[in-house]
């Protein structure tokens, strides 16, 4: 099977921790996960902006990079959605608009070959005990595009769950938006500040040394807000508390 | 829309306002909990919910796919069964209707059963500037209507207030539109009800003209359909002489069946309630029984238009339950009144600007105030996909582009104060096209990581007044994959991955 990492730009250019982490997990996992270096960005934020037609070539780019893998593997739910809820739809409107079947064919080879991190752990590898060690509190953030697009469901609870020496506690209100939504954390700074600190403070609560989640985007807002509030807790995405082990522990 | 919204401040500003505003925030949390908490017991008390909210998608589809079909057919059906009809395209067509038959019956004042539809053409203004008193009694509806307030939610238009506030408002305020509150009034529930009760009762015996919305409108036999909790509507359609029903157009359905599946879904989503306590049906007019006279008046206003467009016709399945904006984060902070229309939350995000056009800087601002999480479209019982419609709206706002108004094709412009944004998404789009520019950037990022500032310039200043940025790594991933797996690895693929470097525990 050949399996690439899809990083996204904002993992490359800003958490290219996460990117080491996936790579290490899944070598140990004895994968051979490649990263085809042409990637760049699979035009969420341009999508999600209103610019649909912008975004169009980064879709038509990312099926040119990602279309000969058998699985193409993300740690960001947002944009595994993108790929999976949205090309498609990009497709349909772009028929709708007159432009023939061109981009539908041209993105439907890696709509089904997407994977979340997550899912790809447990439905395509079927583990969910990573052989990770973790020994610290922590709490799960489901991000919206995870939870509800993607519906990933437990799976990242089954996996934290099994990591040893760590202790996952709830997070109250766990399923609300964190409040960054892309360009709504600009445009509409207020409420997604609002938001941010409501979470931060729901996950002070359990007194969770560290709170997880599975995209980046959500944890630089959440991590700012943490940072702004002085609390003494830490983002830390998914892959890298699943890519420690007693041997090599992440941070 | 109403009058009353115009000047209205785009959504940010507005929001900023409500965030800051504890009791609001506090009284909105309080309620949008709870209402939510019971809204999901009740939904998972039916095992078939999922069919259940297809089959309500499908039933509003299809009816909206053959509209005018339905509409016609229930043309006919009502004044069959005694009942006159009036069509209306706009709100100031729907306004002279009523003011009309109300001026035709002698009367003075009118009383109302809680209806969006109302409140969306303005039309308690409207009678007001023709001599006609309109009374609401609907309880929150009173309470917003004696506070010279505006209603801020579809189903609890009080939402924004507490019971200290109501009972000030009683206090202050009723006796200058009817009885006067009780002395010595409290805030106790039962008391404030009983005070309402009282003051509302005088209205019911003694009004002429009855004026009300509808749920929904059964196109086979004619018969309209309002589902309240209080029963005060119920009041004003028994016992006027007049009856005059001011019902959106998307609100026929083609038979009694499809009921069944609604009144299932609407009082689970709205009240979290099995069903609701009076479920009232009036087709045309009886003999001695009920209103004498009845005036239906069906509303297009932007209704038709909304129906042209492909992606954004499914917000005419809304069937007002509300849930949507008891869900909705943002909802939740910034308070009904920040959407600037009768209809906030969600569904005010994307109906408002479909209704009135993205012209004004409120309706512009609208499709952004989301994140776009989701929650909205998760609860909503006939499925309309908010998130989808949102996006699809900031298009129109940003592209501008081909869509229909007043019933013609029209090119709009793009909306103002997105040239910067349309100018960094095309750099953006132009670097993410070439994965060696993105490198080329992401290297001088790190480069001059150390003298990046803490607050971001332009638009990006609203991220760094809260949040502190994350600060730039000294090596891209891209970089670094290249550094410990070489050229060769890249070209080879997967081969490069076998060798971990233990950097990776780093
Ligand atoms: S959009 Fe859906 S959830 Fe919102 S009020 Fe309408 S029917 Fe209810």
């Amino acid at each position: 099977m050949r399996v690439a990492l899809f990083l996204t730009c904002v993992n490359d250019t800003l958490y290219p921790d996460t990117g080491r982490a996936v790579v290490k997990l899944l070598t140990r996992l004895g994968v051979d996960v490649d990263f085809p270096a042409a990637q760049t960005c699979c035009g969420q934020a341009h999508y999600n902006t209103g610019y649909r037609h912008q975004a169009e070539p980064l879709a038509r780019h990312f099926s040119d990079v990602f279309g000969e893998y058998d699985a193409i593997v993300t740690p960001s739910g947002s944009c595994g959605s993108m790929v999976r809820e949205l090309y498609p739809r990009m497709g349909e409107r772009a028929r709708a608009e007159g432009r023939g079947d061109g981009l539908a064919r041209a993105l439907a080879p890696v709509v089904p070959k997407t994977y979340e991190l997550t899912e790809f752990l447990v439905d395509v590898l079927g583990v969910t005990d990573v052989g990770a060690y973790y020994p610290h509190t922590v709490t799960y953030h489901p991000t919206c595009h995870g939870l509800r697009s993607l519906g990933l469901g437990d799976r990242p609870a089954r996996l934290l769950a099994a990591v040893g020496g760590l202790d996952l506690v709830e997070l109250p209100g766990a399923r609300e938006c964190c409040g960054f939504g892309g360009t709504f954390a600009v445009k509409n700074s207020d409420v997604s500040a609002a938001m941010g600190t409501d979470k931060v403070r729901a996950a002070e609560s359990t007194g969770a040394e560290v709170l997880c989640a599975a995209d980046n985007s959500c944890l630089m807002h959440i991590g700012g807000t943490m940072a702004r509030l002085r609390t003494a807790m830490r983002p830390v995405h998914l892959a890298e508390i699943l890519a420690s082990t007693e041997k090599e522990p992440w941070s | 829309m109403s009058g009353t919204y115009l000047g209205m401040p785009a959504f940010p500003a507005a929001a900023r306002d409500a965030v800051r505003d504890a009791t609001l925030r506090a009284n909105l949390r309080h309620a949008t909990h709870t209402i939510r908490d019971k809204r999901a017991k009740a939904v998972a008390e039916l095992d078939d919910w999922a069919r259940l909210r297809e089959a309500g998608r499908q039933i509003k589809d299809h009816t909206l796919r053959h509209l005018g079909d339905h509409l016609l057919r229930l043309e006919e059906t009502v004044t069959a069964a005694g009942g006159t009809v009036h069509w209306a395209t706009d709100a100031d067509e729907a306004n002279r209707i009523v003011t009309g038959l109300v001026r035709a019956t002698g009367e003075r004042e009118v009383v109302k059963v809680k209806s969006m539809a109302t409140q969306e053409i303005g039309l308690n203004e409207a009678l007001e500037a023709a001599g006609i008193r309109a009374y609401e009694t609907d309880l929150a509806e009173l309470i917003v209507q004696l506070g010279q307030d505006r209603p801020s939610h579809i189903l609890v238009p009080a939402i924004h207030r507490n019971r200290g506030e109501i009972r000030d408002i009683f206090a202050r305020e009723m006796e200058r539109w009817g009885r006067p509150a009780p002395d010595g009034l409290t805030d106790s529930p039962a008391e404030l009800a009983e005070a309402a009760r009282l003051h509302l009762r005088e209205k019911f015996l003694r009004a002429k003209v009855g004026v009300s919305g509808a749920n929904f409108m059964v196109a086979e036999t004619g018969t309209m359909v309002v589902v309240e909790s209080e029963g005060n509507g119920r009041m004003c359609l028994t016992l006027p002489e007049t009856l005059i029903s001011v019902v959106g157009i998307e609100k026929v359905v083609p038979t009694w069946r499809d009921l069944e599946v609604f009144l299932q879904t609407l009082p689970r989503s709205s009240t979290a309630e099995r069903m609701n306590p009076y479920t009232s049906m009036w087709t045309g007019t009886t003999d001695g029984d009920g209103p004498a006279a009845f005036h239906l008046v069906l509303l297009d206003n932007g209704r038709t238009d909304t129906l042209a467009d492909e992606v954004g016709r499914q917000a005419l399945r809304c069937i007002r339950c509300s849930a949507c904006l008891n869900v909705c984060p943002v909802y939740e902070r910034a308070g009904g009144h920040a959407y600037g229309s009768v209809y906030p939350g969600p569904i005010g995000a994307i109906l408002s600007p479909q209704l009135r056009g993205t012209a004004s800087e409120i309706d512009a601002s609208l499709p952004y105030a989301s994140s776009l999480c989701g929650a909205c479209y998760e609860v909503c019982p006939v499925a309309i996909d908010i998130p989808e419609v949102l996006v699809h709206l900031r298009e129109r706002v940003v592209q501008g582009g081909e869509f229909t108004r007043h019933g013609a094709k029209t090119t709009l412009r793009p909306a103002r104060g997105h040239a910067a944004e349309r100018a960094a998404m095309r750099a953006a789009g132009l670097v993410f096209a070439r994965p060696g520019l993105l490198r080329a950037g992401q290297r001088l990022a790190a480069r001059t990581r150390r003298i990046h500032p803490r607050t971001l310039p332009g638009p990006g200043r609203a991220w760094s007044a809260t949040r502190d940025l994350p600060t730039v790594p000294e090596e891209s991933f891209r970089d670094w994959w290249r550094r410990t797996r070489g050229r060769g690895a890249e070209a080879t693929g997967a081969a490069g991955a076998r060798t971990e470097d233990g950097e990776a525990g780093a």
